[in-house]
């Protein structure tokens, strides 16, 4: 029978170990992830229980030569420098991804897309350093100059949640330009031909017909955006002097050295003994979680997009 | 012409059954199809011929969630028997699609693909393969200077005739023609259906086509499908001048479709 | 006919210019913001670059000296992680494109890529330090070139996979259908049509993940051990460019030096960028007329 299948057909042979391989290829990312997610409860889990996870999680200060690990500073520190990373990138992002689409000429927009995508290319460790040498002191010289009689003496040395937020501001600017482009991008020409067409302006019908249409995928970027933030090590620990601190409430509190999450891992890490590194893979299971919620909100708001 | 019961059943279909998920596309089909012979399916667009016509190499394999039952017989070998290779299947059964789909290689690359991928390296026996193929489907003398321009490079008409000529080239027993010629103007059309009146000398041609005047021309037999049901099956004059169904008649004089 | 009241068309009007400044101006800004950042590196760093900073080892913790072991770090660790990651990349990504059947398990395999993507770098080092440079020690060699590369394929993987999925996914059915259709196995027919055409795609994917690699420096600041000296093998310690400038910058406070660095890394990553836009045009090229 020549349909007949053939045991030691070549070619046959070799089509079922190119599936066996590649099969357990794309098993490779989530035995990561998997691996990823061990190890790291592994290893900070049961130091968190031990510790006690309300003293862990609230205890305000941290102290590994004393064995004492409380990690709340470093929570309100990643908190707010994001919170207001978000809330200085987060308006321009949207303002530049709304200008490449609907009013840029195209001689312009041939500038600016690349020019995103060198941005998302920058390496942190370059963005913190350019905080470091610019950044810090612009905002000194504010601190120590028209500000000086309102800050303690503290909060002057330029290193600062603020300066923080500017340089992840930056960092996360590329990702919501781009998310929020594609989102705006995608809203059907019908509706804004029928507001333009009931003799809106160009203005009107961007505000009131083509944001709110692409809301969701604008807020997933925002949100992705939250979770570049959080995620950022190199360039924040080279601007927020990494000092152990809760900020002043009130405005003043923003040019307060802190110190996030993940720049106490990356800090301590390299000369840890075994509790302390332990106490570190726990503060990495906070972070962990944070992002894991975060990028799930935003699988979620981009499937319901599509 | 032969007489048309002197030849050999090359394709038998019974009682064949297809699914798409739900949806229940082909509803008990018989048919025989014989050797030598252009066999035309016709119908309105939905109807089924395409489907039904994919199922004859088994390219409907590749759409997940399909299901098929009942039985496909070619050379007397049921094609849906789990013991069957559908990669040799599918290199015994040509199949010409309804858009040309050259690949974005060399013509000499085009027509030499099957050949190679089933295992013939020598260049001597590829290059005779090559240009007996392309004059099969009457393209040599068009191409024989340029064999090594990108097949992108020619007509619509023509990348038609390359994928007949690279179908040529595996020398499968049965061609299967998708619509060939709805993607083609007129002049390149004729060029086609004369190649397909060529074709039948070696080969069995089972083309699905809208276009009632072509099955007229070209084809021996036709069947007519409606809603996943073969309604009617003849000689082609026979069930173009004198149908047997209303349906058909319905059809073939323009009340729908 | 009712009337628009002329002061509501001029209120209308002056919203519209109005917003359209406040817009152009965040796009202006963040250009500038850009521009600023490149040329102030590398402004501030070509004043310590010359022959012996980019051919020299450095001296006393890098603030004197050139960043030779660094470069040379950096090649290797690109050229390790690039080699083993590429073939499980792309291979991932044939196999879920085509081979593959749709249902739960592939929905699986590609959220978990998602999750990996969205995973930060510390992360991703953490891991590394725990699982490549501790548990497996006696077989990466501890803080070495190898634990580094490793932890850089896991990173990279999900760029690989998602960039090489959407090249695989530009290739017209009908192309791989007429293959199919001649009697070949899918295996010949991806070698043979498939990955020719989504080459273009594939390669930009790996070329920026090249740029992510070089740019990273969470990941291999717990992995790599950030040794001043050159690597003899992969089993050694060493440092990046991105980790000596951090490095540089943070323990000894020079930050001359640190733009040197700095300045080195901007001219490869521009490199980077147009050597995958560059390529990707040629690619394009050859294969379609």
């Amino acid at each position: 029978m020549k349909f007949q299948k053939e045991r030691n057909n070549k070619s046959n042979i070799e089509e079922g170990i190119v599936k066996k391989v590649l099969f357990v290829m794309a098993l490779t990312a989530i035995t990561s992830l998997g691996l990823i997610a061990f190890f790291i409860f592994n290893e900070g889990m049961p130091f968190m229980i031990d510790y006690g996870i309300a003293d862990f999680i609230f205890g305000t200060e941290w102290d590994p030569s004393n064995q004492v690990y409380g990690i709340f500073p470093m929570i309100v520190g990643s908190v707010i420098a994001t919170l207001l990373a978000i809330l200085i990138g987060a308006p321009i992002g949207i303002a530049v991804a709304v200008y490449l689409v609907e009013i840029a000429p195209p001689k312009v927009a041939r500038i600016i897309r690349p020019a995103i995508t060198l941005m998302e290319g920058i390496p942190s460790v370059i963005i913190g350093l350019f905080g470091m040498v610019v950044m810090l002191d612009v905002i000194r010289r504010l601190a120590r100059g028209p500000l000086s009689e309102y800050l303690p003496a503290g909060y002057q040395t330029g290193y600062s949640v603020l300066a923080g937020a500017i340089i992840l501001a930056i960092m996360i600017l590329p990702t919501i330009i781009s998310i929020s482009a594609d989102s705006i991008r995608a809203v059907p020409n019908e509706y804004k031909e029928a507001a333009l067409a009931l003799g809106s302006s160009k203005w009107q019908t961007i505000y009131k017909v083509v944001v709110p249409a692409a809301k969701s995928g604008v807020l997933a970027a925002v949100i992705l955006g939250v979770g570049r933030a959080i995620g950022e090590t190199m360039a924040i620990i080279m601007v927020v002097g990494n000092t152990v601190q809760i900020p002043e409430a009130g405005w003043e509190g923003i040019f307060a050295p802190v110190r996030t999450l993940t720049g106490n891992i990356a800090l301590e890490m390299g000369y840890a003994g075994p509790e302390h590194r332990q106490a570190l893979f726990a503060t990495g299971i906070i972070l962990f979680i944070f992002i894991i919620i975060i990028n799930s909100i935003t699988l979620v708001l981009r499937k319901k997009e599509d | 012409m032969i007489n048309q019961e002197e030849r050999n059943v090359k394709i038998a279909v019974e009682q064949l059954d297809f699914f798409y998920g739900q949806t229940h596309a082909l509803n008990s089909i018989s048919l025989d199809i014989k050797e030598n012979e252009v066999f035309a399916l016709i119908g309105p667009s939905g109807c089924g011929k395409s489907t039904f016509l994919r199922t004859l190499n088994r390219m409907n394999d590749l759409i997940p969630k399909t299901r098929v039952k009942g039985s496909v017989q070619i050379g007397g070998q049921d094609i849906y028997d789990p013991d069957v290779d559908v990669v040799q299947l599918r290199k015994s059964i040509g199949m010409v699609f309804q858009k040309p789909n050259p690949f974005p290689i060399s013509i000499f690359d085009n027509v030499s693909y099957g050949p190679r991928a089933h295992g013939l390296k020598n260049k001597k026996e590829l290059m005779g393969i090559v240009e007996e193929s392309l004059r099969q489907a009457a393209l040599w003398d068009e191409v024989k200077d340029r064999l090594n321009d990108n097949a992108m490079s020619l007509s619509g008409g023509q990348q038609q005739r390359l994928c007949i000529a690279r179908v040529a080239a595996i020398k499968p027993e049965v061609i299967l023609m998708d619509e060939p010629t709805s993607a083609l103007d007129p002049g390149s059309t004729t060029k086609v259906e004369a190649l397909i009146n060529e074709l039948k000398q070696n080969y069995t041609v089972v083309i699905v086509t809208h276009n009632m005047e072509q099955a007229a021309r070209i084809s021996d037999k036709t069947a007519f499908f409606l809603n996943g049901y073969v309604v009617e099956t003849d000689e082609t004059n026979q069930l173009f001048t004198n149908p047997k169904e209303k349906q058909t008649k319905d059809y073939i004089t323009g009340k729908f479709g | 006919m009712f009337k628009v009241k002329p002061n509501h068309m001029i209120k209308v009007k002056r919203n519209q210019i109005f917003a359209f400044t406040l817009l152009s101006l965040a796009a202006a800004l963040t250009v500038l913001t850009l521009f600023a950042i490149v040329f102030y590196i590398m402004l501030n760093g070509f004043s310590v670059i010359s022959m012996d900073f980019l051919f020299d080892e450095p001296r006393s913790m890098g603030t004197e000296g050139g960043v030779l072991p660094a470069i040379l770090g950096t090649i290797y660790l690109v050229v390790l992680v690039m080699i083993i990651a590429t073939p499980i990349g792309v291979g991932t990504a044939v196999y879920l494109n085509e081979y593959m059947p749709e249902g739960r398990f592939k929905k699986i395999l590609r959220f978990a890529t998602e999750l990996l993507a969205g995973v930060p770098s510390i992360v991703f080092g953490m891991f590394g330090f725990i699982f490549f440079v501790i548990v497996l020690r006696d077989y990466t060699g501890g803080w070495s070139i190898l634990s580094g590369a490793l932890t850089g394929v896991i990173m990279i993987l999900p760029v690989i996979i998602r960039a090489s999925e959407e090249a695989l996914r530009s290739v017209p059915d009908p192309l791989k259908e007429g293959s199919l259709a001649l009697g070949t196995t899918r295996w010949y027919t991806i070698k043979k049509i498939v990955l020719p055409l989504a080459l273009p795609g594939i390669t930009t994917s790996l070329i920026l993940s090249i740029g992510r690699v070089i740019g990273e420096t969470a990941a291999f600041l717990l992995t790599l051990g950030g040794s001043l000296l050159f690597a003899q093998s992969i089993f050694d310690g060493g440092r990046t460019l991105a980790l000596h400038l951090y490095l540089v910058a943070m323990e000894t406070g020079d930050l001359q030096m640190a733009m040197g660095s700095g300045a080195v890394l901007i001219i490869l990553i521009l490199i980077i960028n147009f050597a995958a836009a560059g390529l990707f045009k040629l690619l394009v090229r050859r294969f379609s007329v």
